[in-house]
């Protein structure tokens, strides 16, 4: 992780707002090249919403994003970027959503080519062959024939992490990935997830998993009705926290962090 | 005891008969194709949620939806060519109505099996880079079909039957073909039932279908 030099993506006093709702009010932040950053907050307190402004799948009220040298001045009204322009934008960014969201028309090998065929353009047996080695990375070659439905959740997950990583992104972007699994199947996506993140992978996370969190995370930032509340190292924020509504959010994991918190340690 | 007279009715107008069965398919085949592409037109724009695109299309399909067929066939016929002062052949002013009919409800078809698709389908495809049209062409619409054939093709059942209104404005198509042979036989009932019998046979086929579609569609 290089924490020197110009982050890879640079977000600027982002809001969001629905009509009256302001679901992001203001949020600024800067992720550098390799780094993990954790997205920790209440439910409602405008987490996800804000990982969707980022690749602009919401379209943010106002605010400035910067992925590598390009700038997305949010604050004049129709400055979000049309068709191919602002496709090929979103597909610098892999994301993975919390109901994985597969294509149901598609075998698990289509799910991870057609990103690489329809918008890279990538001929189709040389996305057969990254397809393949990312399906092997998240150790589901054996499955490629397969329809999405008929994979289980962990499965599907992985899958729809292949799907990302296959487009070669800029950064990760996580939404609750492991929120709507089985408990069992957490462990699985998780794991490939730490792999990532050791390999160097830039990543953003949206979670509830604290004690992945304080393991993976080099920084941590607690979001409190669409603002940051407090952010900081993961040693900081999760284990001995000052601010009093983070101390209240993190009660209720009690147990998953601290001294003998982490993934495997449990 | 009735006197049934068959061959009388039958094999005196082969060629009448034939000719009314050629025409009401080429109507019933002509309007649902006819009503399917408006369907996907007016269907997509009411995706567009543009108000100058979405308006029209929801008066038209209101309009069409909340006026009887058999006016809609007599007004196409005899209305149409005095508002545009332009003759217009019998067959195609009677076949505009029932298509136009047809339409509508391909388009609330179209439209209720695109936004049936799961929004997570839309966000996935958007988040991997794709622009719209690749969207509905690569994820959206291949499920999206699927789901719209059972629905299509019970209208067009439908559609088949209401070709049958045609003969109000004289086209000859099995139902005129019917009146015809009665007028010139004084044999209604065995014409009327024979009448009945062709439109069976034609249209269970269909039905059948449509009900395995519909099966394998609960899936």
């Amino acid at each position: 992780m290089s924490e020197n030099g110009r982050p890879i993506l640079e977000l600027r006093d982002i809001w969001k707002k629905y009509g009256d709702f302001e679901a992001v009010r203001g949020v600024s932040f800067d992720v550098h090249k390799g780094q993990v950053l954790a997205i920790i907050g209440p439910s409602g307190c405008g987490k996800s919403t804000l990982l969707r402004c980022i690749n602009a799948l919401e379209e943010p009220s106002s605010g400035t994003v910067r992925l590598g040298d390009d700038v997305i001045n949010y604050d004049n009204p129709g400055s979000l970027p049309k068709g191919r322009e602002l496709a090929l934008f979103r597909s610098r960014f892999g994301m993975v959503f919390q109901q994985f969201d597969l294509f149901q028309n598609k075998t698990v090998l289509e799910n991870v080519m057609l990103g690489q065929v329809v918008v890279q353009r990538t001929p189709k047996d040389e996305a057969v062959t990254v397809a393949r080695r990312f399906l092997a990375r998240v150790g589901l070659s054996d499955f490629e024939d397969r329809m999405p439905k008929a994979l289980s959740g962990g499965q599907q997950q992985r899958v729809a992490i292949a799907r990302a990583l296959a487009l070669d992104p800029e950064v990760l972007l996580f939404d609750e990935v492991t929120s709507a699994l089985d408990p069992e199947l957490v462990g699985e996506v998780l794991v490939v997830m730490q792999d990532l993140a050791q390999e160097g992978a830039t990543m953003i996370l949206v979670t509830h998993e604290m004690a992945f969190a304080q393991d993976v995370a080099d920084h941590v930032v607690f979001m409190d009705a669409g603002k940051v509340g407090v952010e900081g190292p993961p040693a900081e924020i999760l284990v001995d926290p000052e601010n009093e509504r983070l101390k209240t959010f993190l009660a209720r994991f009690h147990g998953e962090t601290g001294k003998a918190g982490g993934l495997g340690s449990t | 005891m009735y006197d049934w007279n068959w061959s009388m009715v039958i094999f005196g107008y082969v060629p009448l008969w034939l000719n009314g069965v050629l025409t009401t398919l080429a109507y019933a085949v002509g309007t649902v194709i006819g009503g399917l592409i408006i369907g996907v037109l007016c269907g997509l724009g009411l995706l567009a949620k543009r108000w100058y695109v979405t308006a029209p299309i929801h008066a038209y399909v209101e309009l069409f939806r909340c006026t009887p067929v058999l006016v809609q066939i007599v007004w196409f016929f005899f209305a149409l060519p005095i508002v545009i002062g332009v003759e217009i052949p019998a067959w195609l002013a009677a076949g505009i109505g029932l298509t136009l009919y047809m339409g509508c409800f391909a388009t609330e078809i179209f439209r209720g099996g695109i936004i049936s698709i799961d929004k997570g389908q839309w966000q996935a495809a958007r988040a991997v880079g794709m622009t719209y049209p690749q969207m509905m062409w690569h994820v959206i619409l291949p499920q999206a079909i699927r789901r719209m054939i059972p629905p299509f093709v019970n209208q067009s059942v439908i559609q088949f039957k209401n070709t049958a209104l045609l003969y109000v404005v004289a086209v000859p198509d099995l139902m005129y073909t019917g009146y015809l042979v009665v007028s010139e036989t004084y044999r209604p009932l065995e014409v009327y039932t024979g009448v009945a019998v062709a439109y069976f046979v034609l249209l269970y086929p269909l039905t059948q279908w449509a009900k395995r579609l519909e099966a394998k569609s609960d899936v």
